[in-house]
């Protein structure tokens, strides 16, 4: 009896511990990453993040599983979504595809640049988060940027006018970057943008996220109600079994 | 009207004598515990991965131009698609979790003893099924995990008979012929044999009864008037109210995955497969999906390839001969004595940590050595068995099943 009990949370302990351990385990012998703001029910961020992706992420990256009118959920009108965010003339119901083709862009940066429709689901947002505010100027590459947790990146910091120009210091081993010249944000407005883009990426990456965080609690909480209900009728059903 | 009808049928199909036999005067001993949830949620799961599974199929595209952007269609653009998918892909996952735990039940209470030897063969080629049904369905969303898992175990084959891999890949390297009948073992196939070999499983269950955590047969202590046995209570209702309980009790931990950890913290939806397949890419470490991974660590575990293949093989199928490699006097591990007690831990904490190595990258100086000693423990506990649970010092058993 007590052997089997031990064996049992034994058990769950272990599957808990699978479960929980794995985020530390991947990260481990990468940089320290520094937590993105997701938010997925702050509709202003997702507008934000939305605008930010158009004007900076599409000119190159695409998002092909993913259509325009996806943007509605945040709380844009048809017109709004046409008018603020659909640079090109696309439809509503298209696909957020972009013009540049893969031959072109291996002559110019060595790789086509990925697809972003599920790159925070592959790439985490706490990684992305990072990564964005973590480019330095490095003349060795031939585009002139590198990145502190994306050593020798072929995407050069198309963000720099915003954030200003990093460099990297060695300070007894580890590397840290240093601003030396000011951009058009502060550092603060600009760990924002990120952070607003970044959300975005997480909304384009999974769009159910909200409904699911919120139905979530409805289901579990009618599942409780039953569960107290479902013993209740086996204590009544049993009440004669000694 | 109702009777009518009833005798109707009755007179054509055997309607009310299988209600009898099989719910409503199928006797089961009084004294379940915990462990016993887990063969009604394992039936719950196989119906939830059927119907999801039908759902599923209605959207998703057996073709490697367009498989993953088809789950990805379906995650977006199908009404509550996404709720679909993750109850499918947190289904297999709860699936392996509840027949682990069942299987883990038949172990500590003997209930693959004499009687029960077929049941619990039948229940192994379940789990054999099961296994095969989550390797074809890992490849179906065509991810980079997908496409390199399944490189890796048709490799295994390859290593013995390279025109065996051939005909299974249907072409040089895991391609879209490859994904299509993988789609068709998946949905039709293998599903089939399950669905038939948990029937069968039921209907020898049945035939033997239910054992119980004392290990008690109940059927010996019968009353003499209603031949009932004295320590039976009917399925239907005591153990379908029951049962209710840990459906709901199941559902809470379900859809809690579902609705706040779907990807299982990467083990359930692992990160790189949101990367499309490509042949071109090998990840830099490809890892199975959790459920696999004790028998994965064993397989690394031996130096020569071909040996490493033939102790994982045999790492599962040695649970077929459970029935025969046990010879205690007792069924159940209340009544064992301490030298099976230890020896059962040994194999349960060499079996989890087999596992969590499994998911480790082998160049870790620690997984390799680590997981011999396992490999060695785990097979220990099979072959010693025999000598073990015989001179184990066992106790008394009671007469009739304890509370």
């Amino acid at each position: 009896m007590t052997i089997s009990s031990i064996l049992l949370r034994w058990t769950v302990a272990f599957f808990l511990a699978l479960s929980l351990g794995t985020s530390c385990a991947v990260a481990e012998d990468e940089v320290k990453l520094d937590r993105a703001p997701v938010d997925s029910s702050n509709l202003p961020s997702l507008q934000r993040g939305a605008q930010h992706f158009m004007n900076y992420c599409m000119t190159c990256h695409s998002a092909h599983l993913a259509r325009f009118d996806l943007l509605e959920q945040l709380g844009l009108s048809d017109k709004q979504v046409k008018q603020n965010l659909i640079l090109t003339d696309a439809k509503l119901a298209d696909y957020m595809t972009v013009v540049l083709n893969n031959k072109d862009a291996k002559n110019w940066f060595g790789v086509p640049p990925p697809d972003l429709s599920v790159e925070a689901r592959v790439r985490g947002a706490d990684w992305l988060y990072t990564y964005l505010r973590s480019f330095y100027r490095d003349d060795q590459r031939p585009n002139g940027w590198n990145n502190l947790i994306f050593p020798n990146v072929a995407m050069p910091d198309v963000l720099w006018q915003l954030q200003g120009q990093q460099i990297l210091q060695s300070q007894g081993g580890a590397g840290h970057l240093v601003l030396i010249q000011r951009g058009k944000m502060s550092a603060q407005e600009y760990d924002q943008f990120v952070g607003d883009l970044v959300n975005f990426l997480v909304f384009l990456s999974e769009p159910s996220r909200a409904t699911r965080l919120h139905i979530g609690v409805w289901v579990l909480g009618f599942l409780v109600v039953l569960f107290f209900i479902a013993r209740a009728l086996k204590h009544e059903f049993w009440k004669d079994i000694h | 009207m109702m009777s009518q009808v009833l005798g109707w049928i009755d007179a054509r199909f055997p309607l009310t004598k299988v209600w009898k036999e099989h719910l409503a005067e199928y006797y089961a001993p009084k004294n379940f515990n915990f462990w016993y949830y887990f063969g009604s949620l394992a039936l719950l799961v196989l119906v939830l991965q059927l119907v999801t599974g039908i759902f599923l199929t209605m959207n998703y595209k057996p073709d490697a131009r367009f498989a993953f952007a088809s789950v990805e269609y379906i995650m977006r653009d199908v009404d509550f698609g996404w709720l679909i998918r993750y109850m499918h892909s947190t289904g297999a996952s709860m699936f392996f979790m509840v027949v682990y735990l069942h299987m883990m039940r038949g172990i500590l209470y003997g209930s693959y003893r004499q009687p029960r030897e077929l049941l619990w063969i039948l229940g192994m080629f379940i789990y054999l099924c099961l296994m095969a049904e989550a390797f074809f369905g890992y490849l179906l969303p065509w991810g980079q995990m997908s496409y390199w898992g399944a490189q890796v175990i048709v490799s295994l084959v390859d290593a013995i008979s390279p025109e065996l891999a051939l005909w299974i890949r249907g072409d040089y390297v895991i391609a879209d012929a490859t994904l299509n009948r993988f789609f068709a073992f998946h949905v039709i196939a293998i599903p089939l044999i399950l669905v038939v070999l948990v029937f069968l499983h039921i209907v020898a269950l049945h035939q033997v009864g239910s054992n119980n955590p004392d290990g008690i047969e109940i059927k010996a202590k019968k009353d003499p008037v209603t031949h009932i046995p004295l320590d039976g209570i009917p399925f239907h209702p005591y153990y379908t109210v029951k049962d209710i309980v840990g459906v709901v009790g199941f559902l809470m931990v379900y859809f809690g995955i579902i609705f706040y950890a779907p990807e299982g913290g990467g083990f359930f939806l692992e990160e790189n497969n949101f990367i499309p397949a490509d042949p071109l890419k090998t990840p830099p470490h490809i890892a199975p999906v959790w459920y696999f991974t004790p028998f994965y660590a064993i397989l690394r575990a031996i130096p020569q390839k071909q040996m490493g293949i033939a102790a994982m093989g045999l790492a599962v199928l040695v649970f077929f001969l459970l029935p025969w490699l046990d010879r205690g006097i007792v069924k159940s591990i209340r009544y064992r004595g301490a030298l099976y007690r230890w020896a059962l831990g040994a194999f349960v904490v060499a079996f989890l940590v087999l596992g969590y190595m499994g998911t480790l990258e082998p160049t870790v100086w620690y997984v390799n050595p680590v997981a011999r000693v396992c490999t060695a423990v785990y097979f220990a506990f099979f072959l010693l068995m025999p000598i073990f649970t015989r001179l184990d010092r066992t106790r008394a058993v009671p007469d009739r099943v304890t509370t």
